[in-house]
């Protein structure tokens, strides 16, 4: 304990309760995170399948016809994906707060960037979707996809930022090794965590396509060259095939998490996810072999089994957190409280001792930075005051009360009628003796 | 302040980051999001309503851009206020996230409704082409219209706690801090001001989405302008009367309010040129609206495209100057009567000025001033105590505020400029106190007069990263 405490910084929290009982702000952290997240995977996903396949349909038209219904996807999955942000935004702020403002500020150039990033990358693909038809020739088209491109890059890099803030949190005592947002990335493991994440993006844009293109109402028009069946088919490979690598991908970050918060619990969660996994692959291989007029009766189960897979995920994840923070929020807690302790008992002997009367010379405090006696400081000498308002100290105290500015190359003295004329009476014949004595 | 400081010292902090950030989306916000929204479903009504296609259509272009910059940039910024508080000012959002945290939660709440019915409303307008559907199809633009004014009437609440947090310093209770005494006439005025910019920005937009040739009265698409215009010089001439009448409101509370914190008494007088040019500007301001509002009430002639703009800006520099006014007369607060700007404490301020500031720091190289470690802890205590709004040697720096003070080109008195540091929330009473004890004092001004001759920049974390003595923070554990 007293090495870690050598080694890890250990701030003092707010004095402001929590609003909420902590159970209470971190289910919501936990769900409110999974909604968010699952917009995400479908907006980062999306791009990236947008892209691939418009650049497959300079070969094949019909490729291109399924980009842009996919990209007809992305622009409101974006939106709702920043708007379901803010709630796990609000609970991490209110939860971690000591944590997460930390390492907020050890990567913030890179954080501060997420803002302009992401309003360029927006804008892009509102570019690339409602020029999709005008920009579908030659140099335009090559433009086309270029904006689609950028656009998709900047979607994938800004997950990045979030990720390495949300691990860089969970080591308090790597803290002291981080100079900035690249830094940032060797700590904990961002990059297993990061290609995890974007497998997920893509088997979970695949799902919702499959769901999406193939459902009953999806006017097939828009994507000449493929039937419903096709669609279906198609997007189940892409969440099947991905889904797989998840196996390889899923074990490299769990074995690659620093040890700190690794406990018997969350082996037990991930791997009851991981086989839960191992099933829904099962049926959905199933679905893959079944006939045109029969796939996607199990599309509801599958959903359901992959949501029950990300709450596991999502709560090993958190699991591993309160693990890896609870030391950390232990010993801020406690030094919190010793500060509070030793605060109250101060202002209690500080409000048990009457007020003293302040001293002329305590007073005059407030005017001694810019009046000295003999030289000019900031203001004229108390010789040259004592001069002017010899035997008349109303006349100063009415000065400092409303001044004015009398010499140009002096800067205004600022009004102190704050101080209440008794004290100003008291500061001016004090003013008055010093500058006569000075003399 | 106990977070690791980003700190950018060229733009004095970082405050100038958060101001444009939040200004430029109340600028999207107040216009685009509160004022165009019902007016377009307005539109869409009497279209309806009247059988006028091309009205339907107008609205529809409008509506167009309105939902690609408030689905982008609008919402965007938004979330940048709460990224980029959390790196300038963690101590103040954290704080005001405990308070407001059911204020936030409902906000969010219908922000979510607000971004789903713009998207359910301009992505089927087209679909709804029957009687029925384009009625319910109204119908989202209302709730719509709702929802976006909600969510500026949730938040407006914490702008005006910020500067008046009212009974919630007695009570520490939600609603009172909700509640404060600045929440209506503030609500009113922004209400007001978002009808009349966002009357404005359709008549601006209705130029660019009509074409009109030369010569031909009858042509419809001059008629649709004549529709148009007269129509919203009206809503402009009454916001404008809204906007005077409830600013004039708001700015009466404000002095009064401030006035009864008698620890801030020269806030008003620091306050008095700030005072006389805003209501320069305010006048010019509610002239151009004026102006452009009653000439556009005669139909027989038309205000031309780049008359509007004049207004526009206008309403632009005028919100902009008045966010700034707003946050400039909170100081020396960054919570009225509870937090200052830089983060401490009204209640722990005497403790720290008597134990020392860098006693219970936790991002500092040293814990005692020593002859020795003077310049270093100097530059702790700057930042800690300063940075929040002071550069070293650029904008809003410290050199070139005790320059005009002591003269750019004498030598500068060490202990009075440390008689100054420790008074001068008395002088300069927009500024904090001093945090710090008589030792921590004449650190600050020995970094400040080795700054003078070397004109370092200072880095922040997010570039140096903490430098934090082990023996320091065993200390902190270990101490009693």
């Amino acid at each position: 304990m007293t090495a870690f405490l050598a080694t890890t910084p250990v701030p003092r929290d707010l004095p402001l309760p929590l609003p909420l009982p902590e159970w209470v702000l971190i289910s919501f952290l936990v769900i409110f995170f999974l909604v968010h997240i699952l917009f995400v995977n479908l907006m980062v996903g999306g791009s990236v399948l947008v892209t691939f396949f418009e650049c497959l349909g300079r070969k094949s038209p019909r490729w291109d016809s399924l980009a842009h219904s996919i990209a007809q996807t992305v622009t409101v999955n974006k939106s709702l994906a920043v708007v379901m942000g803010i709630g796990p935004l609000l609970c991490i702020n209110l939860v971690y707060t000591m944590q997460w403002y930390s390492a907020n500020a050890l990567t913030g150039h890179a954080w501060l960037m997420i803002v302009p990033l992401v309003t360029v990358a927006f804008l892009l693909t509102y570019l690339h979707k409602y020029k999709w038809e005008s920009w579908s020739q030659g140099g335009w088209k090559t433009l086309h996809l270029w904006v689609g491109l950028s656009a998709t890059l900047l979607l994938l890099f800004v997950p990045l930022i979030f990720l390495a803030n949300v691990n860089l949190m969970l080591f308090p005592g790597e803290w002291e090794k981080v100079r900035g947002f690249f830094s940032s990335l060797r700590i904990g493991n961002v990059l297993p965590r990061y290609l995890h994440f974007l497998a997920a993006s893509i088997a979970m844009t695949g799902l919702f396509l499959a769901g999406w293109l193939g459902r009953a109402g999806h006017d097939i028009g828009h994507t000449p060259g493929f039937s419903r069946p096709d669609l279906r088919r198609l997007f189940y490979k892409v969440t099947a095939w991905v889904t797989l690598a998840q196996f390889v991908l899923g074990p490299l970050l769990l074995f690659t998490l620093p040890a700190v918060g690794i406990t018997t619990r969350l082996y037990v969660i991930i791997f009851s996810g991981a086989a839960l996994g191992f099933l829904t692959l099962l049926v959905l291989f199933k679905e893959l072999r079944s006939g045109d007029e029969h796939i996607g009766r199990f599309y509801v189960l599958i959903c359901i089994m992959f949501s029950f897979v990300v709450l596991g995920m999502g709560t090993g994840r958190h699991v591993y957190r309160q693990a890896a923070l609870a030391p950390h929020q232990a010993d801020i807690q406690e030094r919190t409280s010793r500060y509070a302790a030793a605060l109250a008992e101060f202002n209690q002997n500080l409000s048990s001792t009457p007020p003293v009367q302040q001293t002329a010379d305590q007073l005059f405090m407030n005017c001694a930075a810019c009046h000295a006696p003999n030289i000019k400081l900031v203001g004229p000498p108390l010789t040259e005051i004592a001069e002017i308002y010899a035997g008349n100290p109303d006349g100063i105290v009415a000065w400092a009360k409303t001044p004015g500015k009398k010499r140009p190359e002096l800067p205004q003295m600022p009004p102190f009628a704050h101080l209440g004329d008794e004290s100003l009476r008291m500061i001016a014949e004090l003013m008055l003796e010093k500058g006569k004595a000075a003399k | 302040m106990d977070f690791p400081s980003f700190y950018m010292d060229h733009l004095a902090g970082g405050r100038l980051i958060i101001g444009l950030i939040a200004s430029l989306h109340v600028l999207i916000n107040h216009p685009l999001a509160v004022g165009a929204y019902p007016l377009l479903t307005w539109m869409e009504w009497w279209a309806h309503k009247n059988n006028r296609p091309d009205v339907d259509q107008l609205a529809y272009k409008i509506t167009f851009v309105v939902f690609i910059v408030t689905t982008t940039v609008g919402a965007m910024t938004g979330v940048g206020i709460w990224l980029s508080t959390s790196l300038f000012a963690p101590f103040a959002i954290g704080s005001l996230l405990r308070v407001f945290f059911w204020g936030w939660f409902a906000e969010w709440l219908v922000f979510i409704s607000e971004v789903a019915l713009i998207m359910a409303w301009f992505l089927t307008w087209k679909k709804a082409n029957t009687p029925e559907k384009k009625r319910s199809h109204i119908r989202i633009g209302i709730a719509l219209s709702i929802m976006s004014w909600i969510t500026m009437a949730l938040i407006v609440a914490v702008l005006g706690f910020m500067m008046k947090p009212g009974e919630w310093n007695q009570t520490r209770a939600f609603w009172d801090a909700m509640t404060n005494p600045l929440y209506l006439p503030q609500l009113g005025f922004r209400t007001c001001f978002a009808f009349m910019t966002g009357a404005v920005f359709l008549w601006f937009a209705t130029f660019f989405f009509t074409r009109v040739s030369k010569g031909t009265r009858d042509d419809p698409q001059r008629k649709l302008r004549h529709w148009i215009v007269y129509r919203l010089s009206h809503v402009v001439l009454v916001a404008l009367l809204g906007t005077f009448l409830f600013g004039t409101w708001y700015w009466n509370a404000i002095p009064d309010a401030m006035k009864a914190n008698s620890s801030v008494a020269l806030l008003t007088q620091e306050f008095m040129s700030w005072h006389g040019k805003f209501e320069t500007l305010l006048g010019w301001t509610v002239l151009a609206f004026a102006v452009i509002g009653i000439g556009g009430l005669g139909t027989s002639f038309m205000i031309p495209r780049w008359a509007l703009l004049i207004p526009s800006f206008m309403g632009i520099w005028l919100l902009g100057h008045f966010e700034r006014a707003r946050e400039f007369m909170r100081k020396p607060w960054v919570i009225g009567e509870y937090m200052y700007s830089n983060g401490v404490h009204k209640d722990e301020l005497a403790f720290l000025q008597s134990e020392g500031l860098l006693k219970h720091a936790t991002y500092v190289k040293h814990r005692q001033v020593t002859d020795a470690n003077k310049v270093e802890c100097g530059q702790d205590i700057f930042m800690l105590a300063c940075s929040r709004c002071h550069s070293t040697t650029g904008l809003n720096g410290v050199i070139e505020k005790f320059g005009i003070m002591y003269g750019v080109d004498k030598d500068w008195d060490s202990s009075g400029m440390e008689i100054f540091i420790k008074g001068m929330h008395q002088t300069r009473t927009f500024m904090p106190p001093f945090p710090g004890n008589d030792k921590e004092a004449s650190a600050l001004v020995a970094y400040l007069q080795h700054l003078r001759s070397t004109r370092q920049s200072l880095p922040g974390v997010q570039s140096v990263g903490i430098s934090i003595s082990p023996q320091a923070a065993a200390a902190a554990g270990a101490q009693p």
